[in-house]
């Protein structure tokens, strides 16, 4: 599936190549209230080589430099906005999970508004309708009948 | 020998479809009644034509025939036999079989469970169904053959995709494609219907049972697919609004409004117009997803077989059926009689803001899936919709939807008041806002209290339904159809289902490390304590492996057995979570890929997660899927002759049943 880690598995497993690939050994360990505030910035940023996985959730290498990324940021004192902001900068809108508003996301951020507030006064129009419209059969005489010879086959 | 038979089983069927799809039509249209008839036989005809067909390729398969180039590629002579059975449907080429082979057997249960249908109802529904399947064993046999020959023979096969060698995606596929499928024969019976010019009350009681069988199949479906992804993926998640998830999602949710709009059609002549559309869409959606997971428009964690070139005729074999449909529906939609007469407090408003919910919902999922993809088309600019997009967008319609769900089933058809509840709505208002505030004070969290209040509110509201309905007495309780209790699990599935997702937004926890055997990660008071690395060989795979001990506060809690696996005949790594579901907190590991270095010194990356609750989601979703078969069961819709209800609005006789 992640063609870097078949092959450095495969090295392992089979005790052949070696694979010195990934430098940094044992992540830093950063400070709890840094690692929580990581953990919501990175749930917003998406691994840009993954299939549609955040930097939290996969396993690529470049997931992980990323999680580190923000981490050290943090710990150097910026906020998370700005973090965020930073790793848009550097691989566009593309690494946002949750899309800007902005021009061309306009449809997606207003489409479900609009559409509910449609579908709303359609509900309200609706209901004042009933005045003006009564009952109306949707019995053809021939139901009517068959109806009736039901009803006084039941009785 | 037996793949071509098996081949020249499908061409046979795909010729029946095409006499299906066009005797009959002709018989409806000439009222000639042999005409008509003949869709019966053929659609039997058909289905078992399939059945040899699917059999033929599942014996290729369990024997290792590797001459055919599909068993070659996806299967191995050192596969255990269930896996040998479910790698027939484990790849593009079978699984449309598959696919195909469901329509067929649903095609074929109409004459043989709707023996008292109209005829001409009957004979236009089947040629419909001839259509849809014509399409589709078209684009088998031309595009997609699974009966292909290789030659030279290979020795062995290629294996199975090892993602896929799990009892839980062995079942996954058949039950989505019953559940997809099955509501081809909503779309049949919508179509049939238009060109009947007859969608009335009689016509959403035959299409009810249909439609609960697919819904909770595709129930089924979606959550056996959660239930493998969470653990075989190892990310620690039930759901992540991935596009393959999301498409599968689609159809449920507007199977859902439709499922609600039969209901009102069949008891009050109204939705008409609306319930042919939800029809026409559902299906369209099924179809939409079944082309989605094969196209590779959308990435996706879950998508396999891809294969674009052929993912376009799907799109047009779509493009064609939906088009068609929606085009008829335009030049028909005169025939179907309008009721609009809604009084503000009464059941039926109520399923009409439920609809109208769920296809607002339906239509932001489709946005969001969608939409990256428009954007890219139309600008060329990349854009991501992620989780985050759909938390804030689908949540609170999800929450709207709790708070009409918990009030409609208490209301009356028709005409009622509000003041009549008032009592039991402030003490159901009570009992959320109690629920909150110790949500609140337990889990500090204010969308998470917000949430559980909503859930007890529904608790309240579906048990009042059920008090009520039986006048507060065991033996009223008794009498009950299978329809209410059907509805009572279902509603009180969303609510358990509700209280497990909050549990797991709000209380899960997890950290992820590089351990070295002895080394420990602390997560909600757990301390996860990796094992010895084992190495070795299993089966067809290689494995790295270690037993991951749970402690609390020093006492030993469970031991944890996590994999990773290397299967050589694929070269690909799949990862074997560890973990202990528990109806409280579910403990989880999962030692990950990473481990780049050239021995295990440095250790693995370990991944341990704490998950309150999230056994409950699943809990939930089967409920809902149990809810609808309890439903089928309902008397009420196995009468073939339609059995109308008196009700007090029309004969001034009591009603007998209680409106539904």
């Amino acid at each position: 599936m992640r063609p870097a880690g078949n092959i450095a598995l495969i090295a392992i497993l089979l005790g052949s190549l070696a694979s010195p690939a990934c430098a940094q050994a044992t992540a830093p360990v950063f400070p709890p209230e840094i690692e929580e505030r990581a953990r919501e910035v990175g749930a917003q940023l998406r691994c840009v080589v993954c299939q549609n996985e955040s930097i939290e959730a996969s396993n690529a290498d470049l997931a992980a430099d990323m999680r580190l990324v923000v981490r050290e940021r943090l710990a150097a004192g910026d906020t998370k906005a700005e973090v965020i902001a930073r790793m848009r900068d550097r691989y566009g809108d593309y690494v946002l999970l949750k899309p800007p508003v902005q021009a061309n996301t306009l449809i997606l951020w207003a489409g479900p508004v609009v559409l509910l507030a449609i579908f709303l006064s359609w509900w309200i129009f609706s209901l004042q309708r009933r005045s003006r419209k009564l009952s109306v059969a949707t019995l053809s005489d021939e139901e009517r009948a068959r109806l009736e010879r039901l009803r006084q086959s039941q009785s | 020998m037996l793949p071509e038979t098996g081949q020249i089983a499908m061409a046979l069927a795909l010729a029946v479809a095409v006499l299906q799809g066009i005797i009959p039509l002709l018989g409806a249209y000439r009222r000639n009644v042999r005409w008509m008839m003949f869709a019966d036989r053929a659609a039997i005809l058909q289905a078992v034509l399939l059945i040899y067909a699917f059999a033929a390729l599942t014996i290729v398969f369990v024997t290792s025939d590797f001459s055919v180039k599909l068993a070659a590629s996806h299967s191995h002579s050192a596969k255990p036999l269930m896996y040998k059975i479910s790698g027939v449907w484990a790849n593009h080429e079978g699984s449309i079989l598959l696919w195909v082979l469901i329509l067929a057997l649903f095609g074929a249960a109409i004459p043989l469970y709707g023996r008292k249908l109209p005829l001409s109802l009957r004979a236009r529904a089947l040629a419909i169904q001839g259509i849809i399947g014509a399409g589709f064993l078209a684009f088998v046999i031309f595009t997609s053959n699974p009966f292909e020959r290789l030659f030279p023979v290979p020795t062995d096969g290629q294996g199975l995709n090892p993602l896929l060698q799990d009892p839980g995606l062995a079942i996954h596929p058949p039950l989505l494609y019953i559940g997809y499928v099955g509501f081809s024969v909503a779309f049949s019976f919508a179509v049939a219907a238009l060109l009947e010019g007859r969608v009335d009350a009689v016509w959403a009681r035959w299409l009810r049972p249909w439609v609960l069988v697919s819904w909770s199949f595709l129930t089924l479906g979606i959550t056996v697919g959660s239930v493998w992804a969470y653990y075989e993926l190892g990310w620690g998640g039930w759901w992540m609004w991935d596009p393959v998830e999301n498409v599968s999602f689609l159809p449920w949710l507007s199977g859902t409004a439709l499922l609600h709009s039969i209901l009102t059609l069949q008891q009050r002549h109204s939705f008409a117009h609306w319930t042919v559309l939800l029809a026409i869409a559902t299906f369209s959606l099924a179809m939409i997803g079944t082309f989605v997971v094969r196209s590779g428009v959308l990435v996706s964690v879950h998508a396999f077989a891809v294969d674009p070139s052929r993912g376009v005729v799907i799109l047009t074999l779509l493009l064609i059926f939906t088009g068609a449909a929606l085009a008829l529906y335009a030049l028909r939609a005169n025939t179907i009689v309008r009721r609009t007469q809604l009084d503000m407090v009464s059941r039926e408003s109520g399923l009409v803001l439920n609809n109208l919910v769920l296809v607002a919902a339906t239509a932001t999922v489709f946005l969001g899936t969608f939409y990256p993809l428009f954007v890219e088309a139309t600008t060329g600019e990349k854009i991501t919709v992620g989780a985050p997009y759909f938390d804030l967008v689908f949540a609170p319609m999800m929450i709207a939807l709790i708070a009409v769900m918990a009030i409609v089933p208490l209301l009356k058809w028709r005409s009622d008041g509000l003041a009549r509840y008032r009592s039991l709505l402030v003490k159901a208002a009570l009992a959320a806002v109690v629920v909150a505030g110790l949500g609140f004070v337990f889990g500090r969290s204010v969308l998470g209290a917000i949430s559980v209040g909503f859930a007890a509110w529904l608790i309240f509201g579906t048990l009042s339904a059920l008090y009520r309905r039986s006048n507060g007495r065991w033996a009223g309780l008794k009498a009950q159809p299978a329809g209410t209790w059907g509805f009572a699990l279902s509603h009180l599935g969303v609510a358990v289902f509700t209280l497990g997702v909050t549990a797991m937004s709000i209380g899960a926890d997890e950290d992820v490390g590089r351990l070295k055997p002895g080394e420990s990660l602390n997560v909600s008071g757990y301390s996860f304590t990796m094992g010895t690395l084992e190495q070795g060989q299993r089966d067809n795979f290689l494995y790295m492996g270690s037993d991951v001990s749970v402690t609390r506060g020093g006492r030993e809690v469970t031991a944890l057995r996590t994999e990773q696996r290397l299967y050589p005949v694929r070269g690909m790594i799949t990862s074997e979570a560890g973990f202990r579901p528990s109806l409280g907190a579910t403990l989880f590991a999962s030692i990950g890929d990473g481990a780049t270095g050239t021995d295990l010194s440095e250790g693995v990356i370990m991944r341990v997660y704490y998950q309150p609750g999230v056994v409950w989601i699943w809990i939930g979703a089967f409920m809902m899927a149990f809810a609808g078969f309890i439903s089928m069961a309902d008397r009420r819709l196995r009468v073939s002759e339609p059995v109308i209800t008196p009700t007090k609005a029309r004969g001034g006789v009591p009603a007998a049943v209680p409106a539904e």
